[in-house]
């Protein structure tokens, strides 16, 4: 389970949010909102652990993030803006890299079936700079599905999929909320809460418009 | 939740980083293959600079035997230069370097990797390369010797080196002239014992102390640079 206390986040001398505190439970799916620059991103990123230099606390199982990264990153599965897929690689051997870096157990059987799952397949030996954006995204759907990963950290996952992808998408968050994992997504898309897991962050509740002045005893 | 917290610790895989080096190493190998012109290129130019230098100051035996060694070894420190640019920032451009941060294993073990798969392609093959140069050059036959091991175990050092100023500019655009800056001060003694080496064969002396310098400067840097680079990585991807 993921514990956020007291999380503020500062960019460029502007304070982004302050105080955010909130938690993550097996089952439970939490979409982030905000404007255009509210600090989306930002959160998710210090989340994943890219960000060392924070106020506040992130905890993960009850340790602090920062001592137990490594199980938190064989429990993690981060979808940034990029796909991170090399365009001269084929679907399949993106994913093969992918869960290789991720200490997953690689089985071109289980990889196929996922490729199937978001339609493509017969895209499998294709490059990837070939296919479209949305194709591109539900590639990294397929690494999803074939993920032993619990906390799915997805930024703007909803980009470039069509209508009927997006339902695809809910379904597949119901899933694996279902068997107990976590989603934490931010998307300007109100999503569909059909087991009443669902719950909604606006960062702007936490944010603050004014500069700060490098006295951060007062932000925490 | 508390499912959850039991889930993690009884589910623990065991830890394949050899495995992620493995497939890491292949994915850029097959990437070079398959768009070989950002290989080829710095291999042309070390091609280039050998032809070239003849032309410029004198087709003579005497002088370019006398030169020889030091225009391969700076023919084939600019062609490592030339290629580090893209060393991470292509990765960086697709994302997969945020796939690499996340990456439950050591970051350091998978730069290396990442290190290891660029000097295949770079120096190594440069390396490989030198002989035809050496005789277009018209290096004395004593010297062959000294200037392929200095060679093999330069390069290395040239793409750990340089692999540091790649993962500093990773953000910049157009970082080429700021990495020649980070990763030259850190050539030079490189430079120094390798034609050093060379130079001191050629004159029948021993070489092996430079040699054994070159050494320790290899295994050096395969001991600190991985740690300088993914260092150097997780600071500018905050």
């Amino acid at each position: 389970m993921l514990n956020v206390v007291q999380l503020s986040c500062e960019r460029d001398d502007r304070l982004l949010f302050s105080n955010l505190s909130f938690q993550l439970g097996s089952g439970e799916i939490l979409q982030i909102e905000g404007r255009n620059g509210a600090g989306k991103t930002s959160l998710l990123r210090i989340i994943a652990g890219f960000s060392s230099s924070l106020s506040g606390g992130i905890f993960w199982n009850d340790q602090p993030l920062s001592k137990v990264y490594a199980d938190f990153r064989l429990d993690c599965f981060f979808l940034g803006h990029k796909p991170g897929l090399k365009p001269d690689l084929t679907p399949l051997e993106n994913l093969v890299w992918r869960a290789r870096l991720a200490n997953t157990i690689i089985n071109r059987e289980v990889l196929l079936s996922a490729l199937d799952r978001v339609q493509l397949a017969g895209y499998e030996d294709i490059p990837c700079s070939h296919l479209s954006s949305g194709q591109l995204r539900r590639v990294t759907f397929a690494g999803l599905i074939a993920s032993p990963a619990r906390l799915w950290i997805l930024d703007e996952p909803f980009t470039a999929i069509d209508i009927e992808g997006v339902s695809w998408l809910e379904r597949l968050f119901d899933e694996h909320t279902h068997r107990g994992g976590m989603v934490l997504v931010t998307s300007h898309q109100p999503l569909n809460d059909r087991r009443g897991k669902l719950r909604k962050l606006n960062l702007e509740r936490f944010a603050e418009e004014r500069i700060a002045d490098g006295n951060r005893g007062e932000d925490v | 939740m508390a499912i959850g917290g039991k889930m993690s610790n009884v589910d623990q895989p065991s830890m394949r980083g050899f495995s992620a080096c493995l497939a890491l190493i292949r994915r850029d190998l097959t990437l070079t293959f398959r768009s070989p012109g950002q290989a080829i290129n710095p291999m042309v130019f070390f091609l280039m600079v050998a032809t070239l230098f003849p032309l410029g100051i004198a087709p003579d035996r005497e002088v370019l035997s006398e030169l020889a060694a030091g225009v391969i070894w700076i023919g084939a420190l600019l062609a490592v230069l030339l290629s580090l640019d893209s060393l991470f920032k292509s990765d960086q451009d697709d994302g997969a370097l945020d796939q690499l941060l996340m990456s439950p294993h050591p970051l350091p073990l998978l730069v290396l990797a990442k290190v290891f798969s660029h000097w295949l392609t770079s120096g190594f093959c440069l390396t490989l390369m030198a002989p035809l140069l050496a005789i277009m050059l018209h290096l004395p036959s004593e010297a062959f010797y000294p200037l392929m091991i200095t060679l093999l175990l330069g390069t290395p050092v040239l793409s750990l080196a340089g692999a540091i100023g790649s993962a500093l500019t990773v953000r910049v655009q157009r970082g080429g002239v700021l990495l020649t800056l980070l990763a030259l001060p850190l050539y030079i003694p490189v430079l120094i014992f390798a034609t050093g080496a060379v130079s001191a064969a050629m004159q029948n002396m021993p070489y092996t102390g430079h040699i054994l310098w070159l050494a320790v400067f290899l295994i050096l840097g395969i001991c600190l640079a991985p740690l300088a680079i993914a260092g150097a990585l997780r600071v500018i991807n905050e």
